[in-house]
Protein backbone atom coordinates (compact mmCIF):
# COMPACT_ATOMS: atom_id res chain seq x y z
CA UNK A 1 0.00 0.00 0.00
CA UNK A 2 2.68 2.35 1.36
CA UNK A 3 4.23 1.23 -2.48
CA UNK A 4 1.45 2.44 -4.20
CA UNK A 5 1.42 5.35 -2.54
CA UNK A 6 4.69 6.84 -3.58
CA UNK A 7 4.27 4.92 -7.25
CA UNK A 8 1.23 7.28 -7.33
CA UNK A 9 1.23 10.39 -5.45
CA UNK A 10 -0.39 13.31 -7.66
CA UNK A 11 -3.58 12.45 -9.70
CA UNK A 12 -3.47 14.49 -13.24
CA UNK A 13 -5.45 17.42 -13.45
CA UNK A 14 -7.59 15.60 -16.01
CA UNK A 15 -6.94 11.96 -15.41
CA UNK A 16 -7.85 9.00 -17.90
CA UNK A 17 -11.46 7.49 -16.37
CA UNK A 18 -11.52 5.13 -18.68
CA UNK A 19 -11.60 1.14 -17.50
CA UNK A 20 -11.03 -0.09 -20.73
CA UNK A 21 -7.60 0.19 -21.82
CA UNK A 22 -6.16 1.13 -25.63
CA UNK A 23 -3.82 -0.58 -27.78
CA UNK A 24 -1.95 1.85 -30.35
CA UNK A 25 -4.79 1.77 -32.80
CA UNK A 26 -7.16 2.66 -30.35
CA UNK A 27 -5.12 5.68 -29.61
CA UNK A 28 -5.37 7.06 -33.14
CA UNK A 29 -8.92 8.05 -32.95
CA UNK A 30 -7.08 10.69 -30.23
CA UNK A 31 -4.29 11.60 -32.62
CA UNK A 32 -6.91 12.02 -35.45
CA UNK A 33 -9.21 14.57 -33.04
CA UNK A 34 -6.07 16.32 -32.63
CA UNK A 35 -5.16 16.57 -36.20
CA UNK A 36 -9.32 18.09 -36.54
CA UNK A 37 -8.48 20.56 -33.60
CA UNK A 38 -4.69 21.14 -35.51
CA UNK A 39 -6.77 22.26 -39.03
CA UNK A 40 -9.18 24.51 -36.75
CA UNK A 41 -6.12 26.00 -34.61
CA UNK A 42 -4.87 26.91 -38.44
CA UNK A 43 -8.23 27.89 -40.80
CA UNK A 44 -9.27 30.14 -37.79
CA UNK A 45 -5.76 31.71 -37.08
CA UNK A 46 -6.22 31.08 -33.26
CA UNK A 47 -2.47 29.84 -33.76
CA UNK A 48 -1.65 33.83 -34.90
CA UNK A 49 0.38 36.25 -32.62
CA UNK A 50 -1.67 38.91 -34.31
CA UNK A 51 -4.97 37.60 -33.27
CA UNK A 52 -4.18 37.08 -29.94
CA UNK A 53 -2.55 40.79 -29.66
CA UNK A 54 -5.95 41.39 -31.43
CA UNK A 55 -7.47 39.78 -28.75
CA UNK A 56 -6.09 41.47 -25.74
CA UNK A 57 -6.74 44.76 -27.92
CA UNK A 58 -10.10 44.11 -27.63
CA UNK A 59 -9.77 45.08 -30.91
CA UNK A 60 -11.83 42.53 -32.36
CA UNK A 61 -14.96 39.96 -31.62
CA UNK A 62 -13.39 36.92 -33.41
CA UNK A 63 -11.42 35.65 -30.42
CA UNK A 64 -14.07 36.10 -28.30
CA UNK A 65 -16.79 34.65 -30.33
CA UNK A 66 -14.70 31.71 -30.82
CA UNK A 67 -13.79 30.99 -27.18
CA UNK A 68 -17.44 31.97 -26.42
CA UNK A 69 -19.26 29.41 -28.87
CA UNK A 70 -17.04 26.54 -27.81
CA UNK A 71 -17.72 27.18 -24.46
CA UNK A 72 -21.70 27.14 -24.80
CA UNK A 73 -21.19 24.34 -27.36
CA UNK A 74 -19.24 22.38 -24.64
CA UNK A 75 -21.70 23.46 -21.80
CA UNK A 76 -24.93 21.83 -24.00
CA UNK A 77 -22.98 18.35 -24.76
CA UNK A 78 -22.30 18.02 -20.90
CA UNK A 79 -25.58 19.20 -20.03
CA UNK A 80 -27.56 16.69 -22.81
CA UNK A 81 -24.22 14.09 -21.09
CA UNK A 82 -25.40 13.78 -18.17
CA UNK A 83 -29.53 14.69 -18.21
CA UNK A 84 -30.00 11.87 -20.50
CA UNK A 85 -26.85 9.46 -19.09
CA UNK A 86 -25.20 9.23 -22.20
CA UNK A 87 -22.67 6.37 -21.74
CA UNK A 88 -19.38 6.18 -23.93
CA UNK A 89 -18.95 3.83 -26.82
CA UNK A 90 -17.49 1.23 -24.79
CA UNK A 91 -20.37 1.54 -22.25
CA UNK A 92 -18.88 3.24 -19.41
CA UNK A 93 -20.50 5.83 -16.97
CA UNK A 94 -19.14 9.56 -18.44
CA UNK A 95 -16.63 10.78 -15.58
CA UNK A 96 -16.75 14.29 -15.13
CA UNK A 97 -14.34 15.47 -12.33
CA UNK A 98 -14.60 18.40 -10.00
CA UNK A 99 -11.99 21.10 -9.95
CA UNK A 100 -10.86 21.88 -6.94
CA UNK A 101 -10.03 25.23 -5.92
CA UNK A 102 -6.76 26.48 -4.68
CA UNK A 103 -5.11 29.76 -5.49
CA UNK A 104 -2.67 28.67 -7.81
CA UNK A 105 -5.51 28.99 -9.85
CA UNK A 106 -5.14 32.06 -9.58
CA UNK A 107 -1.09 33.10 -9.62
CA UNK A 108 -0.82 30.61 -12.33
CA UNK A 109 -3.61 31.78 -14.24
CA UNK A 110 -1.98 35.58 -14.46
CA UNK A 111 1.50 33.45 -14.88
CA UNK A 112 -0.05 31.77 -18.05
CA UNK A 113 -2.27 35.04 -19.21
CA UNK A 114 1.52 36.95 -19.20
CA UNK A 115 3.24 34.11 -21.55
CA UNK A 116 -0.07 33.68 -23.50
CA UNK A 117 0.47 37.36 -24.49
CA UNK A 118 4.30 37.21 -25.32
CA UNK A 119 4.22 33.77 -27.29
CA UNK A 120 0.69 34.92 -28.79
CA UNK A 121 -0.47 30.86 -27.94
CA UNK A 122 -2.08 28.63 -25.18
CA UNK A 123 -0.39 25.10 -25.13
CA UNK A 124 -2.13 23.97 -28.39
CA UNK A 125 -1.46 26.46 -30.73
CA UNK A 126 2.03 25.79 -29.67
CA UNK A 127 2.10 22.74 -30.88
CA UNK A 128 0.15 24.01 -34.19
CA UNK A 129 2.60 26.49 -34.75
CA UNK A 130 5.12 24.09 -34.98
CA UNK A 131 3.28 21.79 -37.51
CA UNK A 132 2.43 24.65 -39.59
CA UNK A 133 6.24 25.20 -39.81
CA UNK A 134 7.56 27.90 -37.20
CA UNK A 135 10.13 25.86 -36.23
CA UNK A 136 11.66 27.91 -34.16
CA UNK A 137 8.86 27.30 -32.05
CA UNK A 138 10.08 23.81 -30.70
CA UNK A 139 12.27 26.35 -28.03
CA UNK A 140 9.06 27.94 -26.65
CA UNK A 141 7.29 24.23 -26.33
CA UNK A 142 11.12 23.16 -24.53
CA UNK A 143 11.01 26.02 -22.72
CA UNK A 144 7.05 25.51 -21.41
CA UNK A 145 8.61 21.74 -20.90
CA UNK A 146 11.31 23.46 -18.39
CA UNK A 147 8.47 25.49 -17.11
CA UNK A 148 6.59 22.50 -16.15
CA UNK A 149 9.59 21.01 -14.83
CA UNK A 150 10.40 23.55 -12.42
CA UNK A 151 7.17 23.81 -11.14
CA UNK A 152 6.50 20.26 -10.65
CA UNK A 153 10.22 20.77 -8.54
CA UNK A 154 9.04 23.31 -6.54
CA UNK A 155 5.83 23.27 -6.45
CA UNK A 156 5.50 22.45 -2.60
CA UNK A 157 7.38 25.92 -1.48
CA UNK A 158 4.52 27.69 -3.84
CA UNK A 159 1.45 29.30 -2.15
CA UNK A 160 -1.03 27.46 -3.29
CA UNK B 1 -16.68 24.11 -51.12
CA UNK B 2 -12.64 24.57 -51.24
CA UNK B 3 -12.94 28.44 -51.70
CA UNK B 4 -15.02 28.10 -48.15
CA UNK B 5 -12.06 26.32 -47.00
CA UNK B 6 -9.34 27.70 -47.75
CA UNK B 7 -10.85 31.34 -46.69
CA UNK B 8 -10.10 31.84 -43.03
CA UNK B 9 -12.71 30.08 -40.86
CA UNK B 10 -15.32 33.00 -39.51
CA UNK B 11 -15.66 32.42 -35.21
CA UNK B 12 -19.16 30.74 -35.79
CA UNK B 13 -18.00 27.89 -37.81
CA UNK B 14 -14.43 27.40 -35.06
CA UNK B 15 -15.84 27.68 -31.70
CA UNK B 16 -18.86 25.14 -32.24
CA UNK B 17 -16.48 22.45 -33.85
CA UNK B 18 -13.67 23.72 -30.89
CA UNK B 19 -16.97 22.79 -28.34
CA UNK B 20 -17.35 20.08 -29.63
CA UNK B 21 -14.02 18.50 -29.10
CA UNK B 22 -15.79 18.05 -25.84
CA UNK B 23 -18.36 15.56 -25.92
CA UNK B 24 -15.82 13.65 -28.69
CA UNK B 25 -13.54 13.15 -25.43
CA UNK B 26 -15.66 12.28 -23.59
CA UNK B 27 -17.98 9.35 -25.20
CA UNK B 28 -15.34 8.30 -27.48
CA UNK B 29 -13.01 7.62 -24.57
CA UNK B 30 -14.15 9.19 -21.33
CA UNK B 31 -11.01 11.66 -21.40
CA UNK B 32 -11.40 15.17 -20.36
CA UNK B 33 -10.12 17.78 -22.84
CA UNK B 34 -6.95 19.33 -21.40
CA UNK B 35 -3.89 19.78 -23.85
CA UNK B 36 -1.23 21.47 -20.95
CA UNK B 37 -1.06 18.17 -19.15
CA UNK B 38 0.78 16.83 -22.11
CA UNK B 39 3.69 18.94 -21.30
CA UNK B 40 3.74 17.27 -17.33
CA UNK B 41 3.40 13.95 -19.70
CA UNK B 42 7.08 14.62 -21.41
CA UNK B 43 8.26 15.77 -17.98
CA UNK B 44 7.32 12.53 -16.39
CA UNK B 45 8.34 10.48 -19.54
CA UNK B 46 11.62 11.30 -20.31
CA UNK B 47 12.71 13.61 -16.69
CA UNK B 48 11.03 12.43 -13.76
CA UNK B 49 13.58 12.97 -11.22
CA UNK B 50 12.85 12.10 -8.10
CA UNK B 51 9.65 14.20 -8.53
CA UNK B 52 6.31 13.23 -6.96
CA UNK B 53 4.58 15.10 -8.86
CA UNK B 54 6.29 13.58 -12.12
CA UNK B 55 6.14 9.95 -10.75
CA UNK B 56 2.33 8.63 -12.05
CA UNK B 57 1.44 6.29 -14.66
CA UNK B 58 2.19 8.55 -17.62
CA UNK B 59 1.71 5.98 -20.06
CA UNK B 60 -2.48 5.50 -18.76
CA UNK B 61 -2.02 9.30 -20.20
CA UNK B 62 -0.44 8.59 -23.50
CA UNK B 63 -3.78 9.57 -25.51
CA UNK B 64 -2.99 12.97 -24.63
CA UNK B 65 0.34 12.54 -26.52
CA UNK B 66 -1.01 11.28 -29.50
CA UNK B 67 -3.78 14.23 -29.20
CA UNK B 68 -1.12 16.78 -29.40
CA UNK B 69 1.06 15.12 -32.26
CA UNK B 70 -2.32 15.08 -34.10
CA UNK B 71 -3.27 18.99 -33.51
CA UNK B 72 0.65 19.19 -34.51
CA UNK B 73 -0.28 17.10 -37.87
CA UNK B 74 -3.37 18.82 -38.62
CA UNK B 75 -1.66 22.32 -38.33
CA UNK B 76 0.91 21.16 -41.15
CA UNK B 77 -2.01 19.32 -43.29
CA UNK B 78 -4.02 22.66 -43.19
CA UNK B 79 -1.01 25.29 -43.39
CA UNK B 80 -0.04 23.39 -46.01
CA UNK B 81 -3.61 22.34 -48.25
CA UNK B 82 -5.60 24.45 -46.97
CA UNK B 83 -3.34 27.77 -47.04
CA UNK B 84 -5.03 30.77 -47.06
CA UNK B 85 -3.86 33.11 -49.89
CA UNK B 86 -4.52 36.16 -48.42
CA UNK B 87 -2.38 38.16 -45.80
CA UNK B 88 -4.11 38.07 -42.18
CA UNK B 89 -6.86 40.56 -41.85
CA UNK B 90 -6.36 42.62 -38.67
CA UNK B 91 -7.95 45.48 -36.96
CA UNK B 92 -7.31 49.18 -37.19
CA UNK B 93 -5.90 49.55 -33.50
CA UNK B 94 -3.54 46.22 -34.05
CA UNK B 95 -2.03 47.08 -37.02
CA UNK B 96 -1.31 50.58 -35.78
CA UNK B 97 0.10 48.85 -32.62
CA UNK B 98 2.39 46.85 -35.13
CA UNK B 99 3.72 50.04 -36.31
CA UNK B 100 4.53 51.50 -33.08
CA UNK B 101 6.63 48.18 -32.63
CA UNK B 102 8.20 48.61 -35.57
CA UNK B 103 7.18 45.11 -36.90
CA UNK B 104 6.30 45.11 -40.30
CA UNK B 105 2.33 44.86 -41.60
CA UNK B 106 1.83 41.12 -41.63
CA UNK B 107 1.99 38.31 -44.20
CA UNK B 108 1.94 35.08 -42.55
CA UNK B 109 0.00 34.33 -39.13
CA UNK B 110 3.25 34.96 -37.34
CA UNK B 111 5.56 37.60 -37.45
CA UNK B 112 8.81 36.25 -38.35
CA UNK B 113 10.56 39.26 -36.76
CA UNK B 114 10.18 38.03 -33.55
CA UNK B 115 9.70 34.32 -34.36
CA UNK B 116 11.73 33.28 -37.06
CA UNK B 117 14.87 31.22 -36.78
CA UNK B 118 17.11 33.34 -36.66
CA UNK B 119 15.76 34.85 -33.78
CA UNK B 120 16.57 32.24 -31.73
CA UNK B 121 19.81 33.42 -30.14
CA UNK B 122 18.37 36.41 -30.10
CA UNK B 123 17.11 39.00 -27.46
CA UNK B 124 13.88 38.71 -29.08
CA UNK B 125 13.84 34.83 -29.05
CA UNK B 126 15.41 34.56 -25.40
CA UNK B 127 11.81 37.06 -24.57
CA UNK B 128 9.04 35.49 -27.32
CA UNK B 129 10.14 32.10 -26.98
CA UNK B 130 12.28 31.33 -23.96
CA UNK B 131 10.73 33.36 -21.49
CA UNK B 132 7.37 33.66 -22.92
CA UNK B 133 6.94 29.73 -23.65
CA UNK B 134 8.68 29.06 -19.52
CA UNK B 135 5.60 31.49 -17.94
CA UNK B 136 2.63 29.07 -20.25
CA UNK B 137 4.52 26.04 -19.38
CA UNK B 138 4.94 26.94 -15.41
CA UNK B 139 1.72 28.72 -14.93
CA UNK B 140 -0.57 26.60 -16.66
CA UNK B 141 0.63 24.40 -14.63
CA UNK B 142 0.41 26.30 -11.77
CA UNK B 143 -2.89 26.81 -12.71
CA UNK B 144 -3.87 22.87 -13.06
CA UNK B 145 -4.95 23.94 -17.01
CA UNK B 146 -4.98 26.17 -20.02
CA UNK B 147 -7.65 27.57 -21.82
CA UNK B 148 -8.66 23.88 -23.33
CA UNK B 149 -8.61 22.43 -19.60
CA UNK B 150 -10.04 25.72 -18.07
CA UNK B 151 -11.48 27.51 -20.24
CA UNK B 152 -13.31 24.86 -22.61
CA UNK B 153 -13.81 21.88 -20.14
CA UNK B 154 -14.12 23.40 -16.81
CA UNK B 155 -16.35 25.83 -18.09
CA UNK B 156 -18.68 23.38 -20.07
CA UNK B 157 -18.45 21.17 -16.95
CA UNK B 158 -19.75 24.72 -15.11
CA UNK B 159 -16.87 24.46 -12.86
CA UNK B 160 -16.06 28.28 -10.71
CA UNK B 161 -12.63 27.27 -10.27
CA UNK B 162 -12.26 27.07 -14.23
CA UNK B 163 -13.73 30.47 -14.18
CA UNK B 164 -11.39 32.18 -11.66
CA UNK B 165 -8.55 30.47 -13.90
CA UNK B 166 -9.73 32.04 -16.95
CA UNK B 167 -10.69 35.41 -15.62
CA UNK B 168 -7.11 35.05 -13.91
CA UNK B 169 -5.56 33.95 -17.94
CA UNK B 170 -7.17 37.12 -18.88
CA UNK B 171 -6.23 39.41 -16.41
CA UNK B 172 -2.50 38.34 -17.32
CA UNK B 173 -2.88 38.66 -20.82
CA UNK B 174 -4.32 42.37 -20.76
CA UNK B 175 -1.38 43.58 -18.33
CA UNK B 176 1.00 41.85 -20.84
CA UNK B 177 -0.56 43.50 -23.98
CA UNK B 178 -0.94 47.00 -22.46
CA UNK B 179 1.66 47.27 -19.89
CA UNK B 180 4.61 45.79 -20.41
CA UNK B 181 5.28 44.41 -24.32
CA UNK B 182 5.21 48.57 -25.13
CA UNK B 183 8.33 48.24 -22.54
CA UNK B 184 9.71 45.22 -23.61
CA UNK B 185 9.27 46.43 -27.48
CA UNK B 186 11.37 49.65 -26.62
CA UNK B 187 14.46 47.22 -26.36
CA UNK B 188 14.95 46.48 -29.77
Amino acid sequence: MNNLQTKAPEACEAPNSQKESENIFGQLKYLLLGAIFGVIFIKAEIVSWYRIQEMFLLDSFHMYGIIGSAVITGMISVFIIKKFNIKTVYGEKVVLKDKVYNNGQIYGGLIFGLGWAITGACPGPLYSQIGAGYWAIFITVLSAIAGVWLYGKFRDKLPS
Amino acid sequence: MFEFLTKPWPWYVAGPLIGLMVPALLLLGNKSLGISSSLRHVCAMCVPGNIKFFNYDWKKEAWNLFYVVGIGLGAYLAATYLANPEPIQLGDKTLARLTEFGLSAPTSLQPMELFGLDQVLSLKGLIFMVVGGFLVGFGTRYAGGCTSGHTIMGLSNLQWPSLVATISFMIGGLVMTHLLLPQIFKLF
